[in-house]
Parts: structure tokens; C-alpha cells; sequence
């Protein structure tokens, strides 16, 4: 499945990423899961949140450099050796990950993949 | 060529300029000369009025230097009594005495007449709506613009300075067409325009900007008049010349014409203080010839700049100054380097990702003197940290390659460094231990 990524410029120091789920939680949206990205004097927090656009919206609102992209949210069953068989298929059709992290969508567990040719990618997620 | 002037003098041959120079000069020397200062530094000289038998002779005569004003505090450059004096202005003194401007009558009618010029030159008529973003008071950039917009019959907005959500709020209800403004105010307002869900373009009239005070690129005009939908001219003014009128550019902007028949233009080396020919960069130095009040000869403005060589195809006779290229004030000497705060704005105008706010900072670290340079990222555009330092990278070699030392780049969130409202920015921190 394709999703909507949020991601926030954000300052190594405190409370700075603080000042990002408040922004969203006075506008009530959820954040589903997340990852960061550290570089030395700034980082880059991504997001799946319960709504990409107004997310994107009322981030830039408060000030904040925010970027809206596409990934796939692959399922990915919870057991041994499944993510191992996911990334080969990617890895067959020579599909190189980005990045990646992961979360628990109702019982399900789904990882989230960064590629360079996103429709590709979910192509073949889809097709197990 | 386009003959529609708003005083004819701005077409007059080269000739005829020169003996009207040459006149205004004898007027201003015997002026000068009910001053102490000047008799002093004529006396000095051994020099008399009737040695200056042309124009060319200018270069016998004294400097005037700021520090002469200030020494001069407050109305000891008077060369008519003070009864016929009708207002005053002075610039802010971050250091000893302000200097003060003395102005009568004829000097105020004399100036609004520059700016009614200067504006009529880039197509502001009476019909137009001009609103004023300058700080009143005793800053020039304020009245001057005011009595010239009247001057010329526009219907003036006084505004003044700040409140942005209120500038934005008269420029659409009084369709405002043009407006007087410092550039990164300009930029400031195109920001709070977004936020506001004000489109420049659709919602609001303006179509131009008197643009000055403030040193700028021509990065920073183009995205300005890009931001607003506007043409946006550099008016320069200096309230030892009575304020903003003093030169401004025409249509072509392409320099800014001086008018010459209100001052003698010389640019000089600023240490040997000889001139330089057009066309080289040096110090501007400026010779009232209208002026009652306070006549200034050689005003050594330290602004650093050259002469356009050339006619200019408007038709104007009055020779064209480039974009300034900073003042002596504001330049920096790092590791034996001199560098102004105008080449970095270039640089990080030139990233369509960077915002317009930016600080360098100069500290001593480990007894080594370091630049950083802090500015604000606009849009994200990526979701990868790694652009983001390749963004760092590209920016740090390009100011290496303009300033010859490589500053520590760091990018910081919007909102987060000192921005222009209404005043100029602080761009520049010197933390250095000074031995
Ligand atoms: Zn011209």
C-alpha cells in the first residue's frame, strides 16, 4: 500500500521535536509511527500520521519546513523469517531500500519502505 | 528617447549641468563659510573663496567627515540662523554624539521635490496610493517619502513602521500602488501575506516599490519583485543629504541616477582620498549645492561604490551610481580578509531552499577567529538528511570560493534568527576577544 510520509526539519536540541506533536495534537492528528533521521547540527523526523495533508498544512502554518511524500506501508506477518522474504523479493528485482522502520497496524505488523521508484516497490509487495 | 521628466533639469546637457554646478558651488562655499568648521578648515588650507574658479577645483577644497559632525553636536553647522532653521533630523549614534541635519524651508521644499522626481521617474503619477513602511520620527526614510509622495499628489498611507498583519490590512482596503520599504521587510511581508492567505498578486494592486536603506543584491530585488508581483527600484539617501531622494533608479535599473544638480559627485580612494575614474569602485563623496542650512562640502559619505560609465537610454543626463557595495562601517576583517555582509546575502539568495534570514557569527575559538553563518531553511523538499548536508556542503564551497574563508554553515528552523520588522536585521555578531 502507498501511504503519505510527513517530514519535519528539526533542530538538534531540546524539545524540539516536542514543538512538532504539539502543533499536531492541537490539531488533532495522530501520529502513527515515526523514525528520525540525525545529521550533526539538524535531523529529519518522519511521520505517518492519520491525516498527510492537513498535517502538512498546519505544520507550515506554525513555522515548521515540513515535505509530504510517498512510501509503501508493506504487511508484513508476524513471524520468523518474513521480512527476510519480503526484502528478498525487492531484492530479485534489483529495488535498493532507502530506509526503513516499522509499526503495528491492528494486529498487523507493516514496515515502511523508502525505494526510489516507489510504485515499482509496491508492485511487488502486492503481487505476494 | 523618453523626454517625460518631471523637472527638466534631469535632461540637460552635460555643459549646461556643470555651470549650473559651478554656480550652486560658489553659492554653497560663501554659505559654508558663516560656519566655524569652515572657516577653520579653509584657514587651515590657506584657501579663500575666489581660489575655486572652476569646477574642477573642487579638489582643493576640505572633507567634511562624519566625526565633524558629531564634534559639531547639535547645531554648531548652522550657516543660517536658527529662527530660519524649521526642522531638524538625526541619525541614531551607536557610538558618542548623533549627528544632526538642519533644514529651512527651502531645504524641505528642495528635497520633497527630489523624491517627487524620483518617484514620478519610475511611473508614480497622482492617481497612485503610496503607502510609507518607514519608521517616522527621526529617521528621514519617513517625512521625506511622505512630504515627496505629496509633493507629487499621490494619496499618501503613513503607515509607518510594523505591524504587518495592519500594512497588509491598509494595502488591500486602500489599494495601495506603491509602497516605500526596506528589502528584507519586504521579504518579511510576502511571509506574513502567505500566512495571512493573502495573494500579492490577486488580492492587492501594488505594482511598485521604492526599495533602500538597507544594503541588498540584485538576488534579493529579483525574488522580491517575483514574491509580490512588483518592480522594485533602490532609492539611496543618507540624512547628512537630507534623506532618501538623493539617487534613484530609472526604468532600465541599471544604477541610480544622482541627481547633480543637488550635489557635486566625486568617488575617491578611500585612503588616499585622490579620485578614481568612472567606472572604478571607490568612496562617494558628496558637495550639497541647494542646501541653506547646513551646506556640506566633500561629505566623505563612506559608502563604497562607482560611476556607471556611459549615457543611460532613459535620457537623463545625471550620472548613475552602481548598487553600493557596502559600507567601511560594516565590513568585517577575518584571518586579514575583508568581508561584507552583502557577498554572504548573495550567496544564500541564490538557494531557491534557504529563507531570508541569516547571521554570521565571528567568535575566537581555541585563539583561531571562526565565521559561522546561520540561516533559515525555507522548504524542506527532501525526507533525507543527506540533501540536506549536501545542501551544506554546496553552500559552504560557494562562500568559500565569494569570501576566501571557509565559514561553519548551519541550517536552523524558520523563525529562529532575527528578522527585519521595520528596522534593519542584526546580521553580524563579533564575539571575538579583541586583544
Ligand atoms: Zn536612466
Amino acid at each position: 500500500m502507498i501511504v503519505e510520509q510527513i517530514s519535519v526539519f528539526v533542530e538538534n536540541k531540546a524539545g524540539s521535536i516536542e514543538k512538532v506533536t504539539i502543533a499536531l495534537a492541537n490539531a488533532g492528528i495522530g501520529i502513527r509511527t515515526f523514525c528520525t533521521e540525525d545529521g550533526s547540527d539538524f535531523g529529519i523526523l518522519r511521520m505517518l500520521v492519520t491525516d498527510p495533508k492537513k498535517a502538512e498544512s498546519v505544520l507550515k502554518d506554525n513555522g515548521f519546513s515540513a515535505f509530504c511524500n510517498k512510501v509503501v506501508a508493506a504487511k508484513c506477518a508476524n513471524k520468523t523469517g518474513s521480512l527476510a522474504y519480503l526484502l528478498n523479493k525487492l531484492a530479485e528485482r534489483n529495488v535498493s531500500v532507502e530506509y526503513m522502520y516499522a509499526f503495528q497496524d491492528n494486529d498487523e505488523a507493516r514496515v515502511v519502505l523508502r525505494t526510489k521508484d516507489i510504485e515499482l516497490c509496491n508492485t511487488i509487495i502486492e503481487e505476494q | 528617447m523618453n523626454k517625460d521628466f518631471y523637472n527638466p533639469v534631469e535632461g540637460i546637457s552635460r555643459d549646461e549641468l556643470r555651470k549650473l554646478q559651478y554656480t550652486r558651488l560658489q553659492k554653497t562655499i560663501a554659505s559654508a563659510l558663516n560656519v566655524p568648521f569652515y572657516q577653520k578648515a579653509f584657514k587651515a588650507l590657506g584657501l579663500s573663496a575666489s581660489d575655486i574658479r572652476s569646477l574642477d577645483d573642487i579638489i582643493k577644497l576640505p572633507f567634511t567627515t562624519k566625526d565633524d559632525l558629531r564634534n559639531n553636536y547639535p547645531f554648531k553647522m548652522a550657516a543660517i540662523p536658527l529662527k530660519d532653521c524649521v526642522r531638524v533630523h538625526s541619525s541614531s549614534g551607536t557610538t558618542g554624539n548623533p549627528t544632526v541635519v538642519l533644514h529651512s524651508k527651502n531645504d524641505l521644499d528642495a528635497w520633497a521635490e527630489l523624491v517627487a522626481r524620483n518617484l514620478y521617474m519610475v511611473g508614480v503619477r497622482d492617481t497612485d496610493v503610496f503607502q510609507n513602511t518607514s519608521g517616522y520620527g527621526m529617521f528621514t526614510g519617513g517625512l521625506g517619502f511622505q512630504y515627496g509622495a505629496e509633493k507629487l499628489g499621490c494619496l499618501t498611507v503613513p503607515a509607518a513602521a510594523g505591524n504587518s498583519k495592519r500594512q497588509i490590512k491598509f494595502m488591500k482596503d486602500f489599494g495601495t500602488t506603491v509602497v516605500h520599504i526596506i528589502p528584507s521587510y519586504a521579504t518579511r511581508l510576502a511571509e506574513v501575506m502567505a500566512e495571512e492567505g493573502v495573494d500579492p498578486k490577486k488580492d492587492l494592486k501594488i505594482r511598485i516599490l521604492a526599495i533602500g536603506a538597507e544594503p541588498h543584491t540584485e538576488e534579493q530585488r529579483k525574488r522580491i519583485e517575483e514574491l509580490l508581483g512588483v518592480k522594485a527600484y533602490n532609492s539611496f539617501g543618507m540624512s547628512e543629504m537630507c534623506g532618501p531622494g538623493v539617487a534613484f533608479e530609472c526604468k532600465e535599473q541599471n544604477g541610480l541616477h544622482i541627481w547633480e544638480d543637488n550635489v557635486i559627485v566625486e568617488i575617491v580612494n578611500p585612503v588616499t582620498l585622490q579620485p578614481v575614474p568612472d567606472g572604478e569602485i571607490g568612496e562617494l563623496v558628496l558637495t550639497t549645492l541647494n542646501r541653506e542650512a547646513m551646506p556640506l562640502i566633500r561629505y566623505r559619505t563612506r559608502d563604497l561604490t562607482r560611476i556607471i560609465p556611459g549615457d543611460c537610454p532613459c535620457g537623463r543626463t545625471h550620472r548613475r551610481l552602481a548598487r553600493f557595495q557596502g559600507r567601511s562601517d560594516d565590513m568585517m576583517i577575518l584571518k586579514g580578509v575583508n568581508i561584507f555582509p552583502i557577498q554572504i546575502e548573495k550567496i544564500l539568495m541564490g538557494y531557491k531552499e534557504l529563507g531570508s534570514n541569516f547571521l554570521i557569527t565571528l567568535e575566537t575559538i581555541s585563539n583561531n577567529d571562526e565565521m559561522t553563518v546561520e540561516v533559515e531553511l525555507g522548504e524542506l523538499g527532501t525526507d533525507n538528511v543527506g540533501d540536506l548536508k549536501d545542501l551544506v556542503k554546496d553552500i559552504t564551497r560557494k562562500l568559500k570560493d565569494e569570501i576566501l574563508i571557509t565559514p561553519k554553515v548551519k541550517l536552523v528552523p524558520k523563525g529562529s534568527l532575527p528578522s527585519a520588522e521595520g528596522g534593519k536585521a542584526v546580521r553580524v555578531k563579533d564575539l571575538r576577544k579583541l586583544f
